[in-house]
């Protein structure tokens, strides 16, 4: 499929969905604007973990320790933010920590070419574990507060969909935007993907292929611990597994945006709209359904989504494979 | 050869040994003595039959766990999904259990085998997505394991049709009947027999029958495996929907012998253990026995842990990651201990990419 073929589908569908969106508010200002607003909401924590699990496999590495980056992320953030009352530094110390456990994940599969997979999984056991351990009851933090953009955040609709949110939201959307144009517009980014694709072409032109997948899983694990403090924004307070599956959702919204930026938005625009969806039916009652059957969307979803996009999204070349200098 | 074999058990034992470690640096950093700690999970879990029971008791799903990450390990596949495939066949084992009156002799079996082959329909789903539509099994089992959760959670819940009548707003099977009830011998439980025998039918299935070889040979490698006229697609949902047999066994007895009911939320967590137990075993079926007791060991020791030091059994988990970190990086246990090098062990290879390619 062309690009030009790609963009007219592209255009079509987001004509559809604006139209839709239009005429549900018609039917319905109220719940349309807060199905609207919790979809952008609720989008934000997958975008972010998306792109992470993104950065990591451009640059040739398999990342399924999402889920465990955040916890670990939106524990420290937790525990640093009610310690201290201060939540940058909460929102630091998420970056940090999840930052470590990329660059664990680095560390192993370059030093000692352990398996990724099993490797993520460490992560993900550990991530759980010892946030358990160490949880305890009771502590609070500062609720993270809201940041509606003066003057847009009065605008009918699209006021509370777009500008009165919390800062991660926006954070998240501004970071689909930095990557994109890091990826594709930068020196880093043409190196990044070349280590992906094909890091022993990378390492002939003077790519150092380690140093690279070092600082990229480090970068990305930074954008784990900030979707971790996203679940924070919602909830204001930790609990025991809280991502709930959020960290592998999150790749299936990499694999259904098809490893880019904003395909990877769009991904998780979807499923934050179910999410919200599903949220605003079953606290409506708009429908007799059985609560747990809501509860299975996301991730029958997730399931679906893989299943169609599968076959067609391509992943990098390298990943998974160990790179042996020669 | 000789050196090799030895080298087999040495490695496991070292990540058992650093693993155990690095948990009492832990439980040192959180004010508590490991020492005690330790004593206690000791204990707890062999000091006396009826302890040695309980971790017979907390070993036997952990046995069927770590066979299901096992076997699918042999044809190249990773079943995450084995709490989801544990939750479902310890339901239908409930249903069947409660539901007919059935002399034991039919009752028992009829009631696991229910069990395992609903919980095995997880598995050919998660087998049949990734043979046609390359859906990588790591997501599609996971994503099947909070689909299990809310569909059991609803099956017993108050508006669901299984829920015990007599429990108020307790969401949980009633009782099954006497006749469905794996017995105990002494401090034995049955149910941990069943899974030896598990055990043994899928050693002898991988390393003697003509199934077993075609496994493999799809595990070490695909293509050549098409070009010897193996079907990948057909062993890929077989061997997935065996491995989940084998956790949906591991539910049904876990109803059946332990719990007599099913209720949500028993085994929490995303049924990684099984993940751990088949590496430590070097996915070797006989060796999963051991392993399974090992932590099972840790598991029904952590009580008299708890109570002796005030740790969290939470730390078994974190134990569980560094002896899964020891176990699948065998050079990191030689670069810790400097030990020499061995070149025909280097650990597991899963990665393969997600797509279809």
């Amino acid at each position: 499929m062309s690009i030009a073929q790609l963009n007219k589908r592209f255009l079509l569908a987001f004509l559809a969905v604006v139209a839709l969106m239009i005429a549900s508010y018609q039917w319905d200002d109220g719940q349309t604007t807060a199905v609207a607003a919790r979809t952008v909401r609720e989008a934000a924590p997958l975008i972010l973990a998306a792109l992470c699990g993104l950065v990591g496999e451009r640059s040739g590495i398999i990342n399924i320790g999402i889920e465990g980056q955040m916890l670990l992320g939106a524990f420290v953030g937790f525990m640093a933010a009610s310690a201290t009352g201060n939540l940058w530094i909460g929102g630091l110390a998420a970056m940090a920590v999840a930052a470590v456990a990329g660059l664990f994940l680095a560390w192993t599969s370059i030093v000692f070419k352990m398996d990724q997979i099993i490797a993520g999984t460490v992560i993900n056991i550990f991530g759980i574990g010892v946030t358990s351990f160490l949880y305890v009851q009771g502590r609070t933090m500062p609720s993270i507060p809201n940041w509606p953009i003066p003057g847009l955040d009065e605008l009918p609709l699209l006021g509370r969909m777009l500008f009165n949110h919390g800062p991660l939201t926006y954070i998240a959307i501004l970071a689909v935007v930095v990557v994109h144009i890091a990826l594709f517009q930068t020196r880093w980014g043409l190196r990044t993907r070349a280590v992906g694709e094909h890091p022993g072409a990378a390492d002939t032109v003077g790519v150092r292929v380690f140093r690279l997948r070092y600082v990229n899983l480090a970068l990305a694990g930074t954008l784990a611990g900030l979707a971790g403090v996203a679940l924070l924004q919602s909830a204001s307070v930790f609990n025991r597994g809280m991502t709930n599956g959020k960290g592998f959702i999150a790749l299936a919204v990499m694999i259904f945006g098809r490893y880019r930026p904003f395909g990877v938005m769009w991904a998780a625009l979807l499923f934050g709209f179910f999410n919200a969806l599903q949220a605003q039916l079953q606290f409506k009652q708009v429908v007799e359904v059985p609560p747990q059957f809501f509860g299975m969307i996301p991730f029958v979803l997730t399931i679906a989504v893989l299943a169609i996009a599968g076959l067609s999204s391509r992943p990098p070349a390298a990943i998974g494979q160990p790179y042996e200098t020669e | 050869m000789e050196r090799v074999q030895w080298r087999l058990v040495v490695m496991p034992v070292l990540a058992v040994v650093l693993g155990l470690a690095c948990g009492a640096v832990l439980i040192l950093l959180s004010g508590d003595n490991p020492a005690v700690a330790y004593w206690g999970m000791f204990q707890g879990s062999l000091g006396g039959s009826d302890a040695f029971g309980r971790t017979l008791e907390k070993a036997t799903p952990l046995v069927l766990g770590g066979l299901a990450v096992a076997f699918a390990f042999k044809a190249g596949l990773f079943n995450i999904g084995g709490q989801g495939q544990l939750l479902l066949g310890a339901a239908f084992s409930a249903w069947v259990g409660y539901r007919f009156g059935l002399p034991a002799i039919v009752h028992i079996p009829l009631a696991l085998l229910v069990g395992a082959v609903m919980a095995s329909t997880l598995g050919a789903l998660a087998g049949l997505l990734k043979a046609t539509r390359g859906t990588h099994e790591v997501i599609s089992t996971i994503m099947l394991n909070f689909v299990a959760a809310n569909l059991t959670e609803w099956l017993v819940s108050r508006d669901g049709p299984w829920n015990d009548p007599d429990g108020g707003a307790l969401a949980r099977t009633p009782l099954i009947r006497e006749s469905a009830r794996l017995p105990r011998v002494g401090d034995l439980p049955t149910g941990f027999l069943v899974a030896v025998l598990a055990a043994v039918l899928i050693w002898w299935v991988v390393s003697r029958s003509t199934l077993g070889f075609e496994v493999q040979t799809v595990g070490a490698n695909a293509k050549a495996a098409t070009y010897a006229g193996i079907s990948v697609t057909r062993i890929t949902v077989i061997a997935m929907t065996i491995s989940a047999a084998l956790a949906g066994l591991g539910g049904a007895i876990q109803t059946q012998g332990v719990i007599d009911r099913f209720e949500p939320g028993f085994n929490t967590g995303l049924g990684f253990d099984g993940i751990t137990i088949a590496l430590l075993a070097r996915t070797n079926a006989l060796a999963v026995i051991p392993a399974a007791l090992l932590i099972g060991a840790m598991d029904a020791g952590s009580t008299l842990m708890q109570a002796r030091t005030d740790v969290e059994p939470e730390v078994i988990n974190v134990i569980q990651a560094f002896i899964l970190f020891f176990v699948a990086a065998p050079t990191v246990v030689r670069w810790l201990l400097r030990l020499r090098d061995d070149a025909d062990d280097n650990g597991f290879e899963l990665a393969t990419g997600w797509g279809a390619a």
